[in-house]
């Protein structure tokens, strides 16, 4: 079994282009919660990290828009927003394209998934990386769920891609880490943002961790967006990944909505490898 | 249907930073690779961001096209703001507004 570590992050990218607007205890805590999933990750010895995220028309169009996609570049390259803007400096990204090409042909044995050799990282990545591995250390293999443009696919099939990738990883020698980023409500960039509907992310929140399945499938994308805005389009992502760590409880390490960076930020913890499998 | 190509240009320019650099130096010849009504050509070259709201650009490609002509957050908000009231409700596209009241 090769899955070290798995959790969600949030990735607004408020989070460092206007980091300094937020409340400095929230914005404290937050940023603790984040290196205590950066020293998890780095203590249960990952030496790749699949991150499933959503992308904001970064690489994929609505010309050709892929519902799931699979990096297996040689490297990565991020992030594209202007890095003066987004306060993350542009550079390469370690991959692990021999371990991405094993897991898609795993994952492909029950779900269909696009793969793409050439990966640019918006915020939707690079905001997590620039917290969970500030120095790019460990090889990314990014994982992208289409919650930007109809149609959009429904969320057992997001459920379905967490079995497979954690069926995926478990036929990996590698030891391995898995993070959702995104999916609280927030109506992105839009006038209403910094709009966030607390209670509706708590609930989300307390399925994701207590990994209730029919709860988080009952979600219907009309609930959704009138609930949680066009963003939350993104449980998607975490509802993968708690498909994925079905048999733990997990934890909350931080939940406070932060209305500057426009949306309840969270950091779950939704895997810790048991001890008895530690070695 | 011209909305895609509005849409189309500017993932392109957030892309891009030579298709970016070739676009502020000759608008009038990138606008002509792609299929654009004259309220889109004009919304793009002023450029008038509350209209391209308006018309339903996806806000995660309008924000970078905002942020390289010069405009910081609280002008992106306004601009969006302003371009409701004057143009009205947005028309089409997934980031459909509410009431427009965000907290910031």
């Amino acid at each position: 079994m090769s899955l070290v570590y798995a959790g969600t992050c949030c990735h607004s990218p408020a989070i460092t282009s206007r980091g300094e607007m937020a409340d400095p205890q929230l914005r404290r805590q937050l940023l603790e919660a984040f290196d205590r999933q950066r020293r998890t990750i780095e203590g249960a010895g990952a030496e790749a990290i699949v991150m499933v995220s959503s992308e904001h028309f970064a690489n994929f169009f609505m010309d050709n828009m892929p519902t799931f996609s699979i990096g297996i570049a040689d490297e990565y390259y991020g992030p594209i927003e202007d890095p003066n803007w987004l306060k993350i400096p542009r550079t390469t990204i370690p991959a692990n394209p021999d371990l991405s090409l094993r897991l898609i042909n795993q994952v492909m044995q029950s779900v269909d998934v696009c793969f793409a050799q050439e990966w640019k990282f918006d915020h939707g990545m690079s905001v997590p990386l620039h917290f969970l591995t500030p120095q790019y250390k460990i090889p990314i293999i990014p994982v992208n769920i289409n919650c930007q443009s109809k149609p959009m696919s429904p969320l057992h099939r997001s459920w379905a891609l967490g079995l497979a990738l954690r069926e995926a990883i478990n036929s990996a020698p590698e030891k391995i880490a898995l993070i959702g980023t995104g999916g609280t409500s927030h109506w992105p960039c839009t006038p209403d943002s910094g709009k966030i509907n607390e209670a509706w992310d708590r609930t989300l929140i307390d399925h994701l961790i207590n990994k209730r399945k029919d709860a988080l499938l009952a979600y219907t994308d009309e609930d959704t967006y009138r609930e949680g805005g066009g963003g939350a389009f993104e449980i998607r992502t975490s509802v993968c990944i708690a498909a994925a760590t079905e048999e733990q409880t997990g934890e909350v390490w931080f939940c406070e909505p932060i209305p500057i960076y426009a949306t309840t930020c969270s950091i779950l913890s939704l895997y810790q490898q048991p001890l008895d499998l530690l070695t | 249907m011209s909305l895609y190509y509005v849409q189309k240009l500017l993932y392109h320019l957030n892309r891009d930073p030579v298709q970016q650099q070739h676009f502020f130096e000759d608008r009038d010849t990138v606008f002509g690779h792609y299929t654009l009504t004259e309220e889109e050509v004009d919304a793009l070259r002023k450029p008038d961001i509350g209209l391209l709201y308006v018309m339903g650009v996806n806000a995660q490609l309008l924000m970078h096209y905002a942020t390289m002509s010069g405009y910081d957050w609280p002008q992106y908000i306004q601009a969006m703001r302003d371009g409701i009231d004057q143009y009205g409700p947005v028309r089409e596209g997934l980031y459909a507004m509410q009431d427009g009241k965000g907290a910031i």
